[in-house]
């Protein structure tokens, strides 16, 4: 399969599976780069390859802290991301919210049965 | 009785051709089983808010076939069908899914892994939804997303005549 050279938005910027795992470490908070070295067992150069990625499309922001970089994630540069998947997750949601009722009743009719046992 | 605190599933994307669906339910996990493999229970959930579930055909053993039609208000008929893989009662739930108004027939179906864990009486359920490729898994993602509009103008709809 072909695949894309360049990352210009979002969506490709998070389809590599390690650059998933980038953002999900720095959803706990910024991270300098010899952390995420270490918690993804990448070599260096990788990881500063998907940083540069996702910086590029404002996914990070980077700062200078001595002499390390400290990466931070940019939830807003992923919103659209958010925002097409909000649609197919409400629709589940709605779904949901009528198997709740169903529940409700296969529980009452389940509790008035256990007498008859 | 319990309050019915009404969350919304959580659906993240692990891999480019999947689609992970998560859901707690305060009901144990068998009840949760036959609710989704009931057809007349089925009927009534599976519709969301949009139209009426017209076919629910449920042949619960590995190798058996399912179909779910749906007449959706200014949509026509959505159908999807499907076979049962392997069946754990109770537990783990792995079928095909097809839609059928899209092009490539089975080709373009799902495999889709539905896992049941009770904790305390409530339940998790996660439906893994494999595609054969990230094209199809986008147009399933794209589909909901008309979904989504759909229930707003409904919303608003709503709205406009609790305002009149």
């Amino acid at each position: 399969m072909a695949r894309a050279a360049t990352t210009t938005d979002a969506f490709n910027a998070v389809a590599e599976p390690r650059r998933r795992q980038i953002l999900d470490a720095l959803a706990g908070g910024e991270r300098p780069v010899n952390d995420l070295v270490r918690q993804l067992g990448l070599a260096q150069p990788q990881v500063s390859k998907h940083l540069r990625v996702l910086r590029d499309v404002g996914a990070v922001d980077v700062r200078e802290e001595g002499r390390q970089r400290v990466y931070r994630l940019n939830g807003h540069a992923l919103k659209p991301i958010h925002d097409w998947v909000k649609g197919y997750e409400q629709s589940w949601s709605d779904r949901f919210d009528r198997l709740d009722v169903v529940l409700e009743e296969l529980k009452e009719k389940e509790e008035g049965d256990v007498g008859d046992d | 009785m319990s309050v019915t605190t009404s969350q919304s599933a959580k659906v993240t994307l692990p891999t480019d051709e999947q689609i992970l669906i998560t859901r707690e339910f305060d009901a144990p996990r068998h009840l949760v089983f036959k609710a989704i493999t009931t057809p007349e229970l089925v009927k009534r959930w599976w519709n969301a808010k949009r139209g009426e579930v017209t076919v629910a055909e449920i042949d619960l053993r590995v190798g058996g076939k399912w179909r779910s039609v749906m007449v959706a208000e200014g949509f026509g008929e959505v159908a999807f069908h499907g076979e049962y893989r392997e069946i754990v009662p109770n537990e783990r739930i792995v079928s095909t899914e097809v839609y059928e108004g899209a092009p490539g027939g089975d080709e373009n179906g799902t495999v889709n892994t539905i896992t049941l864990v009770e904790k305390d009486g409530r339940t998790t359920l996660t439906t893994l939804v494999q595609a054969p490729s990230k094209e199809i898994r986008d147009a399933i993602i794209e589909s909901g997303m008309e979904a989504g509009m759909q229930d707003a103008m409904d919303l608003l709809e709503e709205v406009a005549i609790s305002l009149r």
